[in-house]
């Protein structure tokens, strides 16, 4: 097996795990994270087809190279804003969590 | 060749498993730390893929800086230790979602082993951008020559995204600064860390920045490790977040794309075209453009992890 079917194939596996951790965690600061793991799972992907282009004297293609450079920025941008909305977002109700029965308990109570 | 394999499963079968971790562990801070070392870990599978300019942003920005941006969450929202809200996905959707995300998994992976062969490839293009500039490091070349109105555009997303963060915080406090990252009293061990890195900090972020015309590295990178070096002040308290009112610090901020903007617009004026660099000039140029990138990253970081304002902008 070479490198890059191995790390296709991790790649592929943290998408998977990304997925079901995005889906499945109730907690906001969770969700990023598992985001952020499907990300650089898809991130990986890009390596593995830049690896295997390799050609023009170059170990790796750098098309996707860079793309993948400006990505992980940008990505990074993105948890920044997410992670900005749940601070304030816990500002205003108290709570950092999509669990709509703690909703519904926390506004039951602010109108009490 | 079989020590190499051997290397390349054990670190994949290791990066898998960590992302497990992150993404299953039960508490906040520990799926964090988790993160941290998943980043690192993923930076030398990209070492591997002979890609180290990606390893170095992945390790700096996708793992570093990443989970300082959540673990200071974590501790501004003080539920690192506190219990985390129960599961609310029961067995029937919590197998649901396995179902869905091993679906997934399986044909990408799937996808990945039956690429076609030969593989197709960019890099005859790129190559050629590369002596036109007389750049060393192809993918500094297609960053700033060959793909050049993607990073410009890219720049452009980086302050949008600060701007952003900065309008999520309550009206009053528009123009004041950002609350403090470190406690009110940090450890004196810190304080000493953060006064001996930073100066050997900002010395290796600017070495990154200046040779990676011709090796890995580049303003990504070079500035990534200056934010580093700023968050790390703000941590031991030695400087707080500016306001975000400050001209000078905006100034900074908008210095890289803007920059970028004026040299792409200067290019039909020189006898090419829209981002075209003047024939004789191009490597300079291109080293002027990124050392107001490498301003504009440094300062942007830092800031969408010291997130909205939250003192009032008069004292």
């Amino acid at each position: 097996m070479s490198v890059s079917s191995i790390a296709g194939i991790a790649g592929a596996m943290l998408v998977g795990l990304g997925l079901y951790g995005f889906i499945v965690s109730p907690q906001l600061l969770r969700k990023v994270l598992a985001f952020s793991v499907l990300g650089s799972g898809v991130f990986l992907l890009f390596g593995v087809v830049a690896r295997r282009g390799a050609g023009a004297g170059f170990h790796a293609d750098p098309v996707p190279q860079a793309l993948v450079i400006t990505g992980i920025v940008v990505a990074f941008a993105a948890s920044a804003i997410a992670v900005a909305l749940i601070l304030r977002l816990y500002a205003e109700t108290g709570g950092v969590t999509l669990d709509p029965d703690a909703w519904s308990k926390d506004r039951g109570q602010s109108q009490e | 060749m079989t020590f190499y394999r051997a290397l390349d499963l054990s670190l994949a079968l290791l990066v898998v498993g960590i992302a497990a971790w992150t993404v299953l562990s039960r508490d906040l801070f520990g799926a964090v730390v988790g993160y941290v070392a998943y980043g690192l870990l993923l930076a030398i599978v990209w070492v591997r893929l002979l890609a180290p300019d990606v390893a170095l942003t992945e390790a700096a920005i996708g793992g570093g800086a990443t989970g300082v941006l959540i673990i200071a969450a974590g501790s501004r929202l003080r539920s690192m230790q506190t219990s985390e809200p129960g599961d609310t996905a029961n067995g029937i959707q919590k197998a649901l979602a396995a179902a869905l995300s091993a679906l997934v998994a399986i044909a990408l992976a799937a996808v990945m082993l039956l690429l076609p062969e030969p593989a197709p490839t960019l890099a005859p293009q790129a190559a050629g951008g590369l002596e036109a500039a007389g750049l060393g490091n192809p993918v500094t070349a297609t960053l700033m020559v060959y793909r050049g109105f993607d990073t410009m555009l890219e720049k452009a997303v980086l302050v949008l995204a600060v701007v952003g963060v900065w309008s999520i915080g309550p009206d009053r406090f528009w123009g004041g600064a950002p609350a403090p990252l470190g406690r009110t009293r940090p450890k004196r061990a810190l304080v000493f860390l953060a006064q001996m890195i930073a100066p050997l900090g900002v010395l290796i972020g600017l070495h990154i920045f200046w040779v990676s015309a011709d090796e890995p590295g580049g303003a990504f990178q070079g500035g990534a490790i200056l934010a580093a070096m700023w968050i790390i002040v703000m941590i031991a308290r030695l400087a707080d977040p500016p306001r975000v009112g400050s001209r000078a610090l905006r100034l900074a901020l908008v210095s890289g794309p803007a920059v970028f903007v004026i040299v792409a617009l200067l290019g039909p004026f020189l006898g090419g075209s829209f981002l075209s660099y003047p024939p004789g000039f191009v490597k300079p140029v291109i080293l002027f453009v990124e050392a107001f990138m490498l301003l504009s990253i440094a300062a942007a970081i830092p800031l969408l992890i010291a997130g909205p304002p939250l003192r009032s902008p008069r004292p």
